[in-house]
């Protein structure tokens, strides 16, 4: 699988490549990367993060602005050496477990932490994905993230003077997101709330695009990014990828499972039962494999 | 909207007082920047209450959301659905929250000092190594630097209202008067405060929270009790009203049990 097209090479762009989720875990993800995958409560790519787990990829410096229990998932199976966020816990529940067990008691591994705020992490995915190695924003001033996050630093505007801040770009190897759909030519297309993904997808090296579906034709939705296959490396088909978040017009968030959570994910000896029986001994994920799926066709559903 | 006298109910949970005095305080506000959780329940009572066109801005990029039901997560598709405007996250902080757009920001925290700054990163000595992790920043700083007021909603207890915060998530006043133009902090800070015993205001020139108001029914020394510091008292106190049965019902109307606890920003 070639790198991710930037569109500086002669002759035609390269385009996505359809993979099955294992084959395109297997070819993007490697131990050591920097790995983001994002989404903002919507649209979460949980699939492609336990692939990662069954592939027992380890090392990694995972990039989240909100990680929650896939997160929780990937650092209590070890996979994480360093983890790049601003809030980490699971939304209108309470703490991640294994994440505190992590950062508290070293288990199963020490944690290093490269702690943001929503603005600045959102202002470095901005900066990498515009190619500059830092941001600027009015943030941090008087907090103590000051002196503990070396991505951060003090910076006068050369025009006004003004004391701001800078944020370190972020430049992920491998961005994974999921999307509602891709057309059979692999340009991306998704709605509702977007977060800070198209900005991911850019600020990375590679990129893997999980979808609902693959349609004939990407028709307007209100509000819709579109990332062109161009600028993706690889897309899979997995429906039902980001559950139990949800994706908008596909299905909807299964708040239980965010509950359930919390008791699987306090007890080290519950979490590593649930992690063999629901992570190392299920299959792979997977719809598609060799290219894209033939004999469907329409628009989607709502 | 009913047009007949309030009636003052009888019996309610000081949460329930807590969410419905926070609601009160968003009246004549026109913009709020929302935390999930108790934040997002009183200001989605006061949309239904008194402050129908109060625009509710949610960190996943939603504006001017009106949520039939309560939001779990601040991302949730309801959200969305009843925007004006579903926008990036990189845009929501940087065009509407950084640029001033924003007239109240609406937060909770896990602790709280005399100058109102704010924790809700760990609880502990040591950053590599706290006692409790908590889950961190998410918007909180900038919306406690950015929008034009902040109102903080706490329970009242030693555990929150601490005489030094473990560590300075987002900044209220400081270290006092001045901290916040010698931070370069453009809005006003933390005005109000309100906790389930009564509601605490930054002193005009110390900057320290002092209770100007004590919910009904609430003795001064319990509120004393629960203040990690030797708390500061109006005189005269007033004491607030009582929520109405109108308050109290869409607010139980609203609320599924256990459902106004949830995570920070």
């Amino acid at each position: 699988m070639a790198e991710a097209g930037d569109g500086s090479g002669r002759g035609r762009a390269r385009t996505a490549t359809f993979v099955d989720l294992a084959e395109g875990i297997a070819a993007l993800v490697h131990d050591g990367d920097t790995v983001a995958l994002e989404g903002f409560t919507h649209l979460i790519p949980v699939a492609a993060g336990q692939e990662i787990i069954r592939q027992r990829r380890r090392d990694l410096e995972l990039v989240r602005m909100t990680p929650d229990i896939v997160y929780d998932q990937m650092v209590g199976a070890g996979c994480a050496r360093k983890l790049v966020f601003s809030w980490g816990g699971n939304p209108g529940v309470g703490s991640l477990h294994r994440l505190r067990d992590a950062v508290e008691h070293d288990w199963p591994a020490p944690l290093e932490l490269d702690e943001h705020s929503h603005a600045g992490m959102a202002n470095r995915y901005a900066a990498g994905a515009a190619g500059l190695p830092f941001a600027v924003l009015r943030g941090y001033a008087g907090t103590d993230l000051v002196r503990h996050t070396r991505t951060l630093a003090p910076i006068t505007c050369p025009f006004t003077g003004e004391r701001l801040t800078a944020v370190a770009a972020l430049r992920p190897d491998v961005t994974i997101i999921h999307a509602q759909r891709a057309d059979r030519a692999g340009n991306v297309q998704m709605w509702g709330i977007t977060g800070v993904q198209k900005e991911a997808v850019f600020a990375a090296r590679r990129s893997l695009v999980t979808v609902e579906e693959v349609v004939d034709e990407l028709d307007q939705r209100p509000g819709a990014v579109v990332l062109p296959s161009w600028v993706i490396t690889a897309v899979a088909v997995v429906p039902g990828g980001a559950r139990p978040s949800y994706a908008h017009g596909y299905y909807d968030r299964d708040n239980a499972y965010y509950q359930q959570w919390d008791a699987i994910s306090r007890d080290r000896e519950r979490f590593t039962a649930w992690l063999a029986e629901h992570v190392y001994a299920a299959r792979p994920a997977t719809a598609a494999s060799g290219g894209p799926p033939r004999g469907r066709t329409g628009g989607g559903r709502r | 909207m009913t047009a007949t006298p309030a009636r003052a109910a009888t019996k309610w949970r000081p949460e329930e007082m807590m969410t419905v005095a926070a609601a009160r305080a968003l009246a004549g506000h026109t913009t709020c920047f929302v935390g999930i959780g108790a934040p997002s329940t009183a200001a989605n009572l006061a949309r239904r209450l008194h402050a129908p066109d109060l625009v509710l801005v949610y960190e996943s990029g939603t504006i001017g959301a009106r949520p039939r039901t309560l939001p779990l997560s601040i991302g949730d598709g309801e959200l969305a659905e009843t925007a004006d405007a579903v926008v990036s996250v990189p845009e929501v902080f940087n065009y509407w929250l950084q640029a001033g757009r924003i007239h109240v920001g609406f937060l909770g925290a896990a602790q709280l000092d005399r100058y109102a700054n704010i924790n809700t990163t760990l609880i502990g000595e040591d950053y590599r190594r706290p006692a409790v992790r908590l889950p961190g920043a998410g918007g909180a700083p900038e919306i406690a630097a950015s929008c034009r007021e902040v109102f903080l909603m706490v329970r009242h207890s030693r555990r929150t209202f601490v005489e030094k915060v473990d560590f300075i998530t987002s900044v209220g006043y400081g270290d006092g008067p001045g901290a916040r133009e010698r931070l370069g902090l453009r809005g006003r800070g933390p005005v109000l405060v309100v906790t389930d015993l009564g509601v605490l205001e930054p002193d005009p020139h110390t900057c320290e929270l002092t209770l100007t108001r004590i919910h009904p029914g609430v003795d001064l020394a319990d509120v004393r009790a629960a203040t990690g510091w030797d708390l500061a008292v109006a005189e005269p106190l007033e004491v607030t009203e009582p929520p109405t049965t109108e308050e109290l019902d869409l607010l139980r109307s609203l609320t599924q049990p256990g459902d106004t606890e949830g995570g920070a920003t």
